[in-house]
């Protein structure tokens, strides 16, 4: 090996190690920043990082967009769901009198909430659009109770780093971090264009989560759980989609 | 201590030949080293891009204008393909299968390397004059005749002479800067006009456009031109002699067919 190339390889080893360092500590910090999705192993865990992670800092403080009455999607669009399970049933027929929200994990005082007690907090709505990853999209006016009114009730602990949220059809569950929680625009929505919120369109319950797809807006909701980590739910991905090969994140 | 200097004279002496034939090589480079690179990895992320992007399409052949469109509102067109879900009436009695998982998670991963790709093509390209010398028109080829005498030429499938092993004629310098300033940052607008979290930071990428519906058909329609962009590049490289073409792009260097192997 001549001098001129083995100081090439010096020089690309120290690069090399410079580099690796340099991603350990991006890493690290991006981590305490929360900007690591739950699926980010695997080969697509690079593009995914970097989605999530940028979105997290970009839309810190940004709102989705609201429409006007008029935009409203006239017939409103209900897409096509795997089939009610028994438990839906037996509720569906009390007419979801016994309709129970659980709130669990990372709070001061579980507690579960009857739609009554949700329609009784000071009801917000949006016009905002439901976009599906599939590629087509509605408008529709939601009404509910945001979510961070729910967790205030139950005293959120601060090292609460997510909140999983999970459907009569146990299926299907999915998780979001504190930001979208908190955000003003997060709903338990009970209510849809001026009515009750449809069957075909996630009632009596459903998770609305405006800047991000359709999929996160998981529908028929029974349980919430705040936690610091999303590695004992489920694969440890943060939600059913991971699992099903779709991404956690769904702002994009 | 009088060997050495001998030694060293001989090393000087020796100089002057390594350097010419160095600076022999980075002149006749048709290409240079971060043009090759990028282009090949654009080259691979576009591929990864289209094949995903026609996967996801797949999953929703219609097209819409406005804000807002699904199966209960008429499309502006729509594809006569089958589709991968059972919701959307295509005509065809089966439903393909669902690959929108990996497709989505590929299509923004090989985004990602493409947009930071094409940041480091762009400012190294400002940065080294590289647009303006070898992508812009120059002075006397800025007029219609010339750029009629080129596509003329072009629609005979003329072999292109020996000057255009160096150089651009001035019909490939505007299609290139207008796929690299026009159609990829169009591609790119579009494409995060799409996102619902990226829409609630910047409302105009959005709004501009008349809607996200607009920015999903104005997407598909940029994806039309560049693949056809692609396919008359792929023809003209094997019109001007395609291994030619190739070992300038891959090795950097020039030289007609008959030149060498």
């Amino acid at each position: 090996m001549s001098d001129f190339s083995r100081r090439k390889w010096i020089k690309a080893g120290v690069a090399a190690t410079a580099g690796l360092a340099g991603l350990g500590a991006a890493a690290r910090i991006a981590q305490r920043y929360g900007l690591i999705p739950p699926d980010h192993g695997g080969i697509y865990g690079l593009g995914e990082t970097l989605t999530y992670g940028s979105h997290r800092l970009l839309t810190r403080h940004s709102l989705a967009r609201e429409f006007r009455p008029s935009q409203i999607s006239k017939p409103p669009m209900a897409n096509e769901m795997a089939p009610l399970n028994d438990a839906y049933k037996r509720l569906q027929a009390g007419g979801f009198a016994d309709w129970r929200l659980f709130v669990n994990g990372m709070v001061d005082r579980p507690a579960s909430f009857s739609l009554a007690q949700l329609k009784s907090y000071p009801s917000r709505s949006q016009i905002t659009q439901l976009a599906c990853e599939e590629g087509w999209s509605y408008i529709a006016e939601w009404i509910g109770a945001p979510l961070s009114h729910v967790l205030s009730l139950v005293g959120v602990q601060p090292q609460a780093r997510y909140v999983a949220y999970f459907s009569i059809d146990s299926n299907w569950w999915d998780s979001i971090d504190m930001a979208d929680a908190l955000h003003p625009q997060t709903f338990l929505a009970y209510g849809m264009n001026g009515g009750e919120l449809p069957v075909g369109n996630g009632g009596p319950l459903r998770m609305r989560v405006p800047r991000q797809l359709g999929y996160k807006n998981v529908k028929f909701i029974t349980k919430l759980t705040v936690t610091d980590s999303l590695k004992g739910f489920g694969k440890g991905l943060g939600s059913a989609s991971p699992e099903a090969g779709y991404a956690w994140y769904a702002g994009i | 201590m009088a060997r050495l200097e001998s030694a060293g004279a001989e090393l000087r002496a020796r100089v002057p030949d390594s350097v010419s034939s160095v600076t022999e090589t980075v002149v006749r480079s048709r290409h240079s080293a971060l043009v090759r690179v990028t282009h090949w990895i654009t080259t691979l992320c576009f591929f990864a891009l289209l094949i995903t992007g026609i996967e996801i399409l797949i999953s929703h052949p219609r097209f819409y204008w406005g804000e807002t469109g699904n199966v209960l509102t008429t499309p502006l067109f729509k594809l006569p393909i089958p589709s991968s879900r059972a919701l959307v009436p295509t005509g065809y009695g089966y439903v393909l299968r669902d690959q929108n998982g990996w497709s989505r998670y590929l299509h923004f991963q090989a985004a990602w390397v493409a947009v930071l790709t094409g940041l480091l093509y762009v400012v190294s390209g400002l940065l080294t004059g590289h647009f303006r010398k070898d992508l812009l028109p120059g002075k006397g080829d800025r007029s219609l005749r010339t750029l009629w005498a080129a596509f003329a030429k072009n629609l005979r499938f003329q072999r292109p002479s020996e000057a255009e092993t160096w150089s651009y004629n001035v019909l490939q310098r505007l299609t290139y800067l207008f796929v690299i300033f026009i159609l990829f940052p169009l591609v790119i607008w579009t494409g995060l006009a799409m996102s619902p979290a990226f829409a609630s930071v910047i409302p105009a990428t959005v709004t501009w456009l008349g809607g996200q519906q607009s920015a999903r058909t104005i997407h598909f329609f940029v994806s039309v031109a560049l693949v056809l962009f692609l396919l008359v590049h792929v023809v003209m490289v094997f019109v001007a002699g395609f291994w030619s073409r190739m070992r300038a792009m891959i090795t950097g260097r020039a030289g007609t067919d008959r030149e060498g192997t």
